[in-house]
């Protein structure tokens, strides 16, 4: 690791002013400290930040505030989310172990960078890491790569949970940007797709901070299922996941929410499902039906054409769980 | 002046010049060699970092770079808590901050002032065993023990969660710490029976 200095924040705009190009800020540190052990992450600096930010969920009107700093395992266990937002719960609980949830932070799990093996492999190209360096997985290992929304750039993916749900509920990033200014970022704006610069994951001004997610009140918590297929029953990243969530009308869904994670370089809506679902009956056909459509609009690398199969069959279970959960 | 033992005046002063130059050498190689460092390899930072680990408080000095797992091994000797992967994936470094389980080879010690770390050293209340110590004695919880300080820290913290209802809820909640000795199913009975 390189060495680097060490400083505690107390307020939002002293960490912000502190902050210089080589300087990292540091929350939970799941993420960012092993890729510093790895020569991934080079800072000059860590600039200790999880004394600025709100460790509560507040209820606001028409929405609940997710402090930046509300760790994992609190976020699954807040009373709050359990009764309006259970989706995100749900989706905290599938990623990760007790003990990085313990201490893996809700803005970065937004931030986390992906698990394509060859980002971290050092001796392999990857644009992610190295930009122009070139795509290894585009030839390479393909089974974690993405099925949609990728370019010869990069085929990574965004491995969180918890932004799955939040990407199905509509939720909102707010940042404060180094000219201490406040912004309001659409969670579907936030990530990004490769683009020509796959080394940049989100749409985050660059040195600003995220200070809360807002998840507006949605009639989303009754009919709701989070299905995440992994190479093992617990502790691995997806390899497809899938957030689902119906308002129902007695048998007929009224409004339908469907995302998935493990298939693109950001959080996927899969909108026009979502489109197909609107006022149909709830049954097996109609989800079968929606399934299909999403399994139209994929495009499976060469080496991850399961991701195709497992993915309708995770959409439909996902389904069919929202209206037995 | 022309017998075998003769040596002329150059002689010696380019054998004295030389042998002079030579012992020079080592001091400038070095100098230069710690300049090309400094230059190449930026000097490590420390700092002063007062930290509580089982109702101890130390104060020390250490690099900022140093983890909470290092802490522990090297520079407190506290070498219970063990080492596995060093990239959070295998949970045989896992001890409690603040009460709560955490993996302290992604913790980094500077960040741990005014926070109080427990390790499996500081479990046991003097020669008294903590009851999960001696349910992993007594349902044979482990092989090899590598696994077993982190196991045994995470079954404290998941009886503690009160995530032990089922077989299946107590394996979720221990999924991050591994055993390739496969001794799962007596951790398992061992949490099991503390949870009682």
């Amino acid at each position: 690791m390189k060495p680097f200095s060490f400083s505690k924040s107390d307020k939002v705009s002293k960490a912000l002013s502190a902050k210089k190009e080589a300087v990292q800020f540091l929350a939970g540190g799941t993420n960012l400290v092993d890729l510093m052990k790895k020569n991934i992450a080079v800072p000059d600096g860590l600039i200790d930040i999880t004394a600025v930010l709100s460790d509560k969920v507040e209820a606001q009107s028409g929405s609940t505030r997710i402090g930046a700093m509300v760790r994992n395992s609190a976020l699954a266990t807040d009373p709050q989310i359990l009764a309006k937002n259970p989706l995100v719960a749900k989706a905290v609980l599938a990623g990760a172990s007790p003990q990085i949830r313990n201490m893996a932070s809700t803005a970065g799990n937004l931030l986390q960078r992906t698990r394509c093996p060859y980002f971290y492999e050092t001796s392999t190209p990857c644009n992610k890491r190295k930009p122009g360096s070139g795509c290894s997985a585009l030839h390479g290992e393909q089974r974690m790569s993405a099925i949609i929304g990728y370019n010869d750039a990069c085929v990574a993916v965004h491995p969180s949970d918890l932004c799955i749900a939040l990407a199905a509920l509509g939720a909102s990033v707010n940042v404060t940007d180094k000219g201490n200014k406040q912004l309001v970022i659409p969670f579907k704006d936030f990530h990004k797709l490769p683009e020509s610069t796959p080394d940049l994951d989100n749409h985050l001004p660059k040195d600003a901070i995220i200070t809360s997610v807002d998840i507006p009140d949605n009639p989303f918590n009754k009919h709701f299922a989070y299905v995440k297929l992994r190479d093992r029953d617990s502790y691995a990243f997806a390899l497809v996941s899938v957030a689902a969530a119906l308002d129902l009308d007695g048998t007929r869904i009224k409004e339908a929410r469907l995302a998935s994670g493990g298939v693109a370089h950001k959080p996927w809506r899969w909108q026009k499902a979502e489109q197909y679902l609107k006022g149909k009956e709830a049954n097996a056909a109609t989800f079968h039906a929606a399934a299909a459509i999403v399994a139209d609009e994929v495009k499976p690398l060469p080496g991850n054409g399961f991701k195709k199969v497992m993915l309708m069959g995770a959409i439909e279970t996902a389904l069919q769980h929202c209206l037995t959960a | 002046m022309n017998g075998k033992n003769y040596y002329s005046r150059r002689f010696f002063l380019k054998t004295s010049g030389a042998l002079a130059a030579l012992a020079a050498i080592p001091a400038t190689v070095k100098s230069f060699y710690m300049d090309a460092k400094r230059l190449i390899i930026p000097p490590r930072q420390k700092q002063p970092l007062i930290v509580k680990v089982n109702k101890q408080t130390h104060k020390l000095d250490v690099d900022t770079r140093t983890t909470l797992l290092d802490l522990l091994r090297e520079d407190l000797h506290l070498t219970g808590t063990k080492k596995g992967c060093d990239h959070g994936q295998c949970g045989a470094c896992t001890v409690h901050v603040n009460g709560e389980r955490v993996l302290s080879c992604l913790t980094l010690a500077a960040t741990l002032p005014g926070k109080e770390v427990t390790t499996i050293e500081g479990l046991a209340d003097g020669d008294q065993l903590h009851p999960m110590q001696a349910a992993f004695l007594e349902c044979d919880g482990f092989q090899c023990g590598y696994c077993t300080p982190g196991q045994i820290m995470s079954a404290v913290a998941c009886v503690k969660e009160g995530h032990t209802k089922s077989v299946a809820e107590i394996k979720e909640f221990m999924s991050g710490n591994l055993c390739r000795c496969g001794a799962y199913n007596g951790i398992v009975a061992s949490i099991q029976k503390v949870a009682k």
